[in-house]
């Protein structure tokens, strides 16, 4: 009797394990198939049906366009210099008369070239002022390599395709600029409360030195005024 | 005459057969091997869940150049998918689908001998594509071709002629006639050892070592482009129904049902058929490639004591019941 067998399987009396029904292996082999035939099918018919992509996909940059300031940051650390700004500097007239000339930046062109982009999101992590963001939009293929540069226009049209940021985790702490708006609305809820009270106790109390009515009162809100008290 | 007309009319019948059955199978396998995978398979040529895929790739293959390697054997080689076809198509002739004269290509008296021998011819474009290609790949591939001719011949012949036995007859309408339906669990051993061998004698994974395009490359097929590689292609989905039909009408009763008129038997064999050519995909779908040795071992050591056990029993039953 042959002791060494062409093939490696382990035999059945050394491994102890019970030995099962011969050929119930390729039976649930067979199984295995028929029932998945009998499954639905996982495939997308793509072009028919738009793939559902979750919503931080790095499909394509948008550029808020609002918000960009030139600061070239993100040109200067784009790793394979995909980014193209051109701007000028323009002179505001002072705000208050009297007051001091003031100059900005004004964006000219701001292009991406996607056909050098190889989407590494570090433009949207440097922008210090939200002007870049990611868009699910993937269908941009061109039949021209030169087509893939695209212009602010098309950018900007791209930002509307970005979708809304995800919730906050429950118990998060609150974002930086809402807690500022917040105190800065609570401060002036409070001060407009003082007003109003300080208004309705003035015509009761007539007091002797006080000449509350023709003064011109508490005209700022915010400020804390000194009042009858 | 009118023998001319009817043997044109005949032929004509066998070839369009020959040209779509096959085409049939390789669609159902396009569709339910992608089903079995959770795909779709294709969707898009023709329009309807892509029934018109294989007319694309018929195209196609007409499409391409025909190169023929500077170092072949340009005879042999031209020839071979020729070879590896044709004798499908003469197997088809002599294959009965229904009871009555008028079912059958042509009466062939040694049925199973004709059939079986002309099968044989059919692995010959294998060796003469893997010989003429001078290529090391295609040489593996005609001599994996070769190994698996011999050791898959004798099991089929075997369980073929237990049923010769069975019947007393070697005409395949003759078996068909002397059929009864216990001849079903009488011969089911030599059914299975008949189909796992032709099976193998395809090629068909998982018995296709001599294809294994993961060691080499694609076989004796490995420098054929265009209409001639197609023509291969077309040869294994022709084997399959070949095949199926053989089963059919061996071990499973061909036109014989449960029910059924007279008139409806070539409904039976088809439709045997048809599940048959379904079971051959399913097994392609579910298994992996033997390794060249386990094919031998099974072939030499499982399929032959099967199949001359199946002889002794149906000997031993036929003195039996005489």
């Amino acid at each position: 009797m042959p002791t060494a067998s062409p093939d490696h399987r382990p035999s059945s009396t050394t491994s102890g394990r019970p030995r099962s029904f011969p050929g119930s292996g390729l039976a649930k082999g067979l199984a295995v198939t028929l029932r998945t035939m009998t499954k639905k099918t996982v495939t997308a018919q793509y072009p028919d049906k738009q793939p559902e992509l979750p919503p931080r996909t790095r499909g394509v940059i948008g550029l808020f366009e609002e918000n960009c300031t030139v600061c070239m940051l993100c040109a200067r650390e784009c790793p394979d210099w995909c980014i193209y700004i051109d701007s000028h500097k323009e002179t505001m007239p002072a705000a208050t008369p009297g007051g001091r000339e003031r100059s900005r930046n004004v964006l000219d062109r701001f292009a991406i070239d996607f056909a050098l982009c190889m989407y590494c999101g570090i433009c949207i992590e440097v922008c210090p002022f939200d002007a870049l963001f990611w868009s699910p939009e993937f269908e941009y293929a061109e039949t021209d390599i030169h087509e893939l540069t695209h212009e602010r226009d098309k950018l900007r049209e791209w930002m509307w395709t970005v979708p809304e940021p995800p919730a906050l985790d429950p118990g998060a702490e609150e974002p930086k600029e809402i807690a500022a708006a917040r105190k800065a609305m609570e401060k002036q809820a409070a001060a407009q409360a003082a007003a109003e009270a300080a208004a309705a106790q003035a015509p009761q109390a007539p007091g002797p030195e006080n000449s509350g009515p023709q003064n011109p009162g508490p005209q700022v809100p915010g400020t804390p005024e000194g009042g009858p008290a | 005459m009118n023998d001319a007309l009817d043997v044109a009319l005949r032929l004509l019948v066998v070839f369009a057969v020959f040209l779509v059955l096959p085409l049939v199978v390789g669609q159902t396998e396009h569709k339910v091997m992608a089903h079995m995978q959770g795909r779709l398979g294709p969707m898009y040529a023709g329009g309807f869940h892509g029934w018109a895929q294989l007319v694309a790739d018929g195209v196609k293959f007409a499409q391409k150049e025909d190169v023929v390697p500077a170092n072949a054997d340009r005879r042999v080689f031209q020839l071979a998918p020729a070879v590896a076809l044709l004798p499908y198509l003469l197997v088809l002739v002599a294959i009965p689908i229904g009871p009555s004269e008028g079912a059958v290509g042509q009466v062939v008296d040694a049925g199973i001998f004709f059939v079986l021998a002309v099968m044989g011819v059919g692995v010959l474009g294998s060796l003469m594509a893997g010989w003429a290609s001078a290529n090391k790949f295609s040489l593996l591939g005609g001599l994996r071709t070769a190994a698996q001719l011999l050791a898959y011949e004798l099991p089929m012949l075997l369980a073929a002629a237990s049923v010769a036995m069975a019947a007393g007859t070697v005409s395949l309408p003759g078996i068909l006639n002397a059929f009864e339906w216990w001849w079903l669990p009488w011969q089911i051993v030599g059914a299975l050892v008949f189909f796992v061998a032709g099976l193998a004698e395809l090629q068909r994974p998982p018995f296709d070592m001599p294809v294994a395009d993961s060691e080499i490359i694609f076989g004796a097929y490995t420098e054929y482009t265009g209409l001639r590689f197609a023509l291969f292609l077309l040869a294994e989905y022709a084997g399959i129904v070949v095949l199926c039909g053989l089963t059919t009408v061996l071990f499973l009763g061909g036109w014989h049902g449960p029910f059924g008129a007279d008139g409806l038997g070539w409904v039976w064999t088809l439709l045997k058929t048809a599940v048959l050519a379904f079971l051959v995909i399913w097994l392609r779908v579910s298994y992996p490639r033997l390794r060249e040795d386990q094919l031998q071992k099974l072939a030499w050591t499982t399929l032959v004591p099967l199949a001359l056990a199946q002889i002794a029993l149906t000997g031993i039953v036929k003195v039996a019941i005489q």
